[in-house]
């Protein structure tokens, strides 16, 4: 126990990251650990060939655009705590948490959890996917069999499915609402809690939709 | 399809029709005559020009034959109806055949003249299949749940053991058997056998339904390892059943005990010791890499028969040989050598499986074994199935308090269905000694029933068991487009996030092993040039730029030329300085290492690709596609066929018959290679600010942008279509200029690190075709193509609308870098 608090406390302004995360005190040791791994040059803060050189990053369709989304724009590193944040957008929706209406939302809400994901695809940050933001992701992610034909016209569908407002674009709110659909109420996004136990769960219905396809 | 299946049908039972009663006529006709050898030398009044000398060849005959007719059983089981394969798993299959088989032959000879003999199973089917299971073994999955996996493997079998036996000792007590004579020892070494878990059938069944990794990492590394557990129990209860009820007292009892860590245990440090062994050797077997692939096979069973020379597990020794061993052997052997150790490996495992399984459905077509108890062997099958249950809940709960990643009740209830009964504990049971248990047929026939309860009933309905457990979901067929791409984005997010927090198990004790490992054990046991080359990024970037060097080349002789690879007319480009230089700054630690590499086409001639034939078709080709695609697009069915599956969903990568079965294999290369490229470009493109040669840079690229990929990456290879032609003859000056001008086409400069940076931007002849058709769509790379679009009126133009701006951005970043750097 000893050992856990002066890891604690060699971390910065540990309780104000602890309360705005949520992570528990070895959580936040477990990551620190890894941050550190990570750091191999011991900077104190990362840069984006720091996360390049996770290996099964490279083999991540949107690998580059999660690393990206760890750096805000014009910023070259990222620090342990804008690291523990991001990472906290992880963590499963609070149930029992004491509901106070001032409180700010924390960083793990449902919507929170969807802006990270938005963000991903609204590379430009203007608050809307346009047909290209959509058409790049669909590049990476689809296997290179498709031509660019097909692809379009997966873009410009998907567009139409969740575009409301006819502008061609997808917004947040439009987004949003194309993820409440039915199964998107089981949406779990998230870190599992548990002392050191540090856990993705994965959306359910995603898991089984794969299983589906493979059996 | 089905016909050929019935042929092969058809033909295995006519060999077996023909066959056997040929045997068996002449087996009687060696019997009557006394003494053919000496027969036929006293009959002799001329000399035969052939003669017919069945006795010579008998035993390797009949062997070979029944290997022949395993194989065509495999044959026609695999190829066998879908249907009934998805239902029945292929063990199943093979043991209903081996039942036929069996009734073929005993029909024949009113008797069973082949049986599955321990001595034969344990010497020569087993070793290889464990050895394949282990040396195939994800070692990282099976060190980070190595904990849970003793656990199961010990104290779950010893577990099974005991309460079978015991449950079973005491249902006869009760009365429920009738006269048996079978005391509490012999019931005790009956549960032992029966308590193995067979690592065979475990993986033939589990293969086919799809679990997790941990999950089948679980239950095969139990399987695997509690053979051997098994094996040392049965071996300790044997012993006390020799040495009689009264003598055994409390020294006798910890003895047993002792003998058993000391079996388990030795058993497992002998094989690292032989794993310890083959690795050393293979560090030496540089001038004779013909035989290396031999060793690993030789010293493998050594280590299984030098344990069972010291009674130590054999299992347990092999085992932990293959799973030490690969790591190194797979490094220290020529590559060529691996793939034979992997095929060979496969083939040997894979026939031996076929065998065990058939024999197991012939053995049973035997009316002299066969000894009926209702009592006990129902009561068996209960107590066999419900043990299994109780003991992995109960384990597992003991399991959950410590483990980072909890097991869940579904997966504890495949765990406990999984528990299928095999070969090992047939071939137990048939090695009882009839002389201290009587009743040695009762059991093997008990074990027999197990066997096919487990392998066919259970593994029948595994799948379907699977399915439902997961299935607690609505039908979702309306899925929308976005939900899809997002579900898939989500898989990939999360994957990513859990990379970047770093593996579950990735602790100080694995952290510390790892340094240890990488400072002195490969140190020790690897050579040094394979530990140099390990970087495991680097190896697959190897791989794939040896493919695109391959494919450049099919392409070229597909086209109908292959002048362009051996032309030494005009503009040469070295294949291998110009790829060095292009990767040089990104990867330098490595492009030593590159140039050693050849790649055996080292001079491609770019004057010959631009005068080589343009397929006329290719054109029309375009067209249609993009009608085609056009017309009857299933954007649905599309997203699903090609959306890339995130590495949450890989598979475990053990398998019986293929090295993977991971499909994604080829996915995870795609990617890899985007990725790397889409690093590569966007560090060229802040390279370029500091470029001394600017204009030229800009020419460059503006020709060369002609040559990116013109919409169609999907292989159907319209690859000297008119635009890439154009582009080239404008490029060519430059690159004529380059490879003159350039120090780092000078022969016998190996360093490429000093290349000049316009130089970087000469990929149109850059590795290879392929490799182009294949960059990335990255922003930067988007911005670029944008201006040779409109330019040369290109047909995939959804850049059409932003290009001027994306134009002048362009030239802003650029700018913008320039005064940064």
């Amino acid at each position: 126990m000893g050992s856990t608090n002066s890891t604690l406390l060699k971390i910065p302004n540990v309780e104000v990251l602890m309360q705005e995360t949520g992570f528990s005190p070895a959580h936040i040791i477990r990551l620190h650990d890894r941050f550190k791994a990570l750091d191999k040059e011991g900077r104190g803060h990362l840069c984006p060939h720091d996360f390049g050189a996770i290996k099964e990053l490279a083999m991540n369709p949107i690998g580059d655009r999660i690393i990206g989304a760890f750096f805000s724009p014009g910023k070259e590193t990222v620090d342990f705590h804008t690291f523990v944040k991001i990472l906290a957008h992880f963590r499963p929706v609070d149930k029992d948490r004491p509901k106070e209406p001032n409180s700010p939302e924390p960083i793990n809400s449902r919507s929170n959890k969807l802006k990270f994901a938005f963000q991903l695809y609204d590379q430009d940050k203007d608050g809307k996917i346009s047909r290209d933001e959509l058409l790049q992701v669909l590049r990476a992610m689809l296997g290179m069999q498709v031509t660019d034909e097909q692809l379009e016209s997966i873009a410009d569908r998907t567009i139409q499915e969740a575009d409301l407002d006819r502008d061609d674009t997808i917004s947040f709110e439009e987004f949003r609402k194309a993820c409440k659909h039915k199964r998107f109420t089981m949406f779990r996004f998230c870190i599992r809690p548990g002392e050191r136990k540090l856990m993705l769960t994965l959306c359910h219905w995603s898991s089984e939709l794969q299983d589906q396809h493979e059996l | 399809m089905a016909s050929s299946v019935y042929l092969c049908l058809l033909r295995a039972v006519f060999l077996v029709c023909f066959v056997n009663p040929l045997i068996q006529g002449l087996s009687e006709d060696e019997s009557v005559f006394q003494n053919p050898h000496h027969q036929q030398e006293e009959n002799l009044t001329g000399l035969p020009i052939v003669t017919f000398k069945w006795h010579h060849v008998e035993t390797p005959y009949l062997v070979i034959i029944w290997v022949f007719v395993a194989g065509l059983a495999k044959l026609s089981v695999v190829e066998l109806n879908h249907h009934v394969i998805s239902v029945v798993p292929e063990s199943g299959l093979l043991i209903i055949l081996g039942f036929i088989l069996g009734g073929i032959v005993w029909g024949a000879d009113r008797a069973q003249t082949f049986k599955l003999l321990p001595p034969t199973f344990f010497y020569y089917l087993l070793p290889q299949i464990i050895l394949d299971a282990s040396y195939f073994m994800p070692n990282k999955l099976f060190f980070s749940n190595l904990g849970a996996i003793l656990i199961y493997a010990i104290f779950g079998t010893c577990w099974n053991a005991a309460t079978v036996g015991l449950s079973l000792w005491g249902c006869y007590e009760a009365g429920v058997m009738g006269n048996l004579d079978i005391g509490l020892l012999q019931f005790l070494l009956f549960g032992s056998l029966i308590a193995a878990v067979d690592p065979v059938a475990v993986i033939a069944v589990f293969e086919e339904v799809h679990v997790n990794e941990v999950l089948f990492i679980l239950v095969f590394g139990e399987s695997l390892l509690n053979d051997g557990v098994t094996v040392v129990l049965y071996n300790v209860f044997d012993a006390f059943v020799a040495l009689g009820g009264p003598r055994i007292d409390a020294a006798e009892i910890f003895k047993g005990i002792f003998s058993f860590v000391v079996v388990a245990f030795g058993g497992s440090f002998l094989g690292i010791g032989f794993a310890i062994l083959l690795s050393l050797l293979t560090r030496c077997t540089k001038h004779i890499q013909i035989i290396e692939a031999g060793f690993v096979f030789v010293v493998g069973y050594l280590a299984y028969l030098t344990a069972e020379m010291l009674s130590l597990s054999a299992i347990l020794s092999i085992t932990f040989c293959g799973i030490c061993c690969q790591k190194y052997v797979n490094a220290n052997m020529d590559e060529k050598s691996v793939t034979t150790v992997r095929h060979a490996m496969k083939l040997l495992a894979n026939g031996s499986e076929t065998m065990i399984f058939l024999f197991l459905g012939v053995t049973a077509i035997d009316t002299e074994i066969w000894v009926w108890n209702t009592g006990f062997i129902l009561l068996t099958l209960l107590f066999v199935f419900i043990y299994r249950i109780i003991g992995t809940f109960l384990f597992t709960w003991m399991l959950n308090k410590f483990r980072l990643v909890p097991i869940e009740v579904i997966d504890q209830v495949v765990m406990s269905y999984g528990g299928l009964r095999g070969a090992v504990a047939y071939g137990l049971a048939a090695l009882l000694d009839e002389d201290k248990i009587p009743e040695k047929n009762l059991m093997i026939s008990t074990t027999l029933i197990v066997v096919y309860f487990t392998v066919i009933l259970q593994g029948i309905t595994m799948k379907p068991l699977v399915q439902w457990l997961k299935v607690k979901r609505a039908a979702h067929s309306d899925l929308k487009l976005i939900e899809k791409l997002n579900n898939r984005a989500f898989d990939h997010i999360l994957a990513a996030v859990e990379d970047i927090c770093g593996r579950i198990g990735d602790n100080w004790w694995t952290r510390g092993w790892n340094r240890f490992e990488e400072n002195y054990i490969s140190w020790l046991l690897m050579k040094p040039k394979a530990r140099k080359n390990r970087d495991y990024l680097f190896s697959i970037f190897h791989k794939l730029n040896l493919e695109d060097a391959i494919n450049y080349v099919s392409e070229g002789e597909r086209q109908g030329s292959l002048a362009f690879s051996r032309s030494d007319e005009a503009a040469n480009v070295d294949f291998k300085k110009q790829f060095g230089s292009e990767f040089a700054d990104v990867m330098p630690n490595i492009m030593v290492d590159m140039s050693n590499y050849e790649l055996g086409i080292e001079h491609f001639s770019v004057t010959s690709i631009v005068k080589d034939t343009i397929p006329s078709v290719s054109l029309d080709i375009h067209g249609q596609d993009r009608k085609n695609a056009m017309d009857d697009i299933n954007a649905h069915h599309l997203l699903q066929q090609h959306l890339y599956r995130s590495r949450k969903h890989h598979r475990h990568k053990y398998s019986r018959s293929h090295f993977s079965i991971n499909q994604n294999e080829d996915e995870v290369q795609e990617i890899f290679q985007r990725t790397m490229r889409s690093r590569l470009e966007s560090f060229k493109s802040t390279k370029m600010g500091v470029n001394p040669a600017k204009k030229i840079t800009k020419h460059h690229k503006k020709e060369l942008t002609h040559k990116m990929p013109n919409g169609h990456p999907d292989g159907t290879g319209h690859l000297y279509g008119d635009e890439e032609v154009e582009g080239l003859c404008v490029f060519l000056p430059h690159l004529i200029e380059a490879g003159i001008e350039n120090p780092v086409f000078l022969p016998d400069m190996d360093s490429p690190t000093h290349s000049p940076p316009w130089l970087m931007e000469t990929e149109a002849v850059a590795p290879s075709q392929r490799a182009q058709r294949r960059l990335p769509w990255t922003p930067n790379r988007l911005r670029r193509l944008a201006p040779m679009r409109i330019s040369t009126c290109s047909t995939d133009s959804f850049l059409m609308a932003d290009v001027s701006l994306t134009l002048e951005e362009h030239e802003e970043h650029s700018q913008t870098d320039h005064v940064e750097m």
